[in-house]
């Protein structure tokens, strides 16, 4: 998947938020030297080409309450995992969901799901949840907790040269 | 970024409203404010107010488009790396030395180090974790994301 200048220039100049002005998209085509119609349709596009996931807000989870989180880490046969991976993605307090490889013998597991919930008490009984979903196809599970972030930086597109 | 919750009292119905139903989409169209404002029973000016106050307060923490970065065109990396208790210090200067490490977390496991390494090809992965395992004379596992599930994650506001 490859993007063209223009896009690349579109990307960088919304990767921070969109401008809060009755007419955004016009603010930020005034910026690129572009159209209204050009920003909207070229968003369009970045957006059916999955560039874009989706426009939206994203409510802060931590300042709603939901302050607890844990790496949930399961090993699913492989013959199901895509199947229950889907399955477990879908569930509203799961906020990420990937198949990775195992590291043998250190590490059986292949399917990763963070959990949120307002209390530890409530992930743990969301991970239940996912236990009972996937049923006898998981042969061993674990929850990471995060003890304190070490480091944080958001993920920028890395400007040319860089 | 906010890590703790706001007060009850912080925030009320309408600001609620706001944030269950912009988290889902927001329009693409010429007055975007109008129409989703529209839907929530505000004015473009007051969805507009609104919007900028929950930004203030720490209740939101981004607002536009969500990019795919791997679509975008960089590699990135889930690592590893079961760190000695009376070493963690020191380590975690040299892993979060590399500008690759985008963020790291301690954890509880045995696998006590979890980082995200991102670069612009898929072969500086590799290169920077093996210069980490070189600095530190520990291993890094590599958990590269094979798929990726659809996310149906909503917060309840």
């Amino acid at each position: 998947m490859t993007i063209d200048a223009t896009e690349r220039a579109l990307i960088a100049a919304t990767q921070q938020g969109l401008p809060l002005t009755p007419a955004p998209y016009a603010e930020v085509a005034r910026q690129l030297g572009l159209s209204e119609d050009e920003v909207i349709a070229r968003l369009a596009t970045l957006q059916a080409r999955g560039i874009i996931r989706r426009i939206a807000l994203a409510p802060n989870h931590y300042a709603l309450g939901m302050t607890a989180n844990g790496m949930s880490v399961w090993d699913v046969a492989d013959a199901q995992a895509s199947e229950l991976g889907a399955k477990v993605g879908r569930l509203d307090f799961v906020s990420h969901c990937y198949l990775r490889p195992r590291a043998l013998p250190d590490w059986p597991y292949n399917l990763f799901a963070m959990i949120h919930g307002q209390t530890r008490a409530e992930v743990e009984e969301k991970r239940l949840q996912i236990a009972g979903l996937l049923g006898e196809a998981c042969r061993a599970h674990d929850i990471l907790y995060s003890t304190r972030i070490l480091k944080k930086t958001g993920l920028r597109l890395a400007s040319a040269g860089d | 970024m906010r890590r703790t919750p706001l007060g009850a009292h912080e925030l009320d119905a309408t600001d609620r409203a706001i944030l269950n139903a912009l988290q889902v989409s927001f329009p693409l169209s010429p007055r975007p404010f109008a129409g989703a404002g529209a839907a929530l029973g505000l004015s473009e000016g007051e969805l507009i107010t609104r919007i900028g106050s929950l930004k203030e307060k720490g209740a939101i923490t981004r607002f536009g488009p969500f990019f795919d970065a791997a679509a975008m065109g960089g590699a990135f990396c889930l690592c590893a790396m079961a760190v000695p208790a009376d070493r963690f210090e020191e380590v975690t200067a040299l892993v979060n030395a590399h500008r690759e490490v985008a963020h790291n977390y301690e954890r509880a496991h045995r696998l006590n180090m979890w980082f995200v390494l991102a670069c612009e090809k898929p072969e500086g992965i590799e290169a920077v974790a093996r210069s980490i395992e070189q600095e530190t004379g520990l291993r890094v596992l590599l958990f590269p994301k094979l798929q990726e599930f659809f996310i149906g994650f909503r917060v309840d506001a």
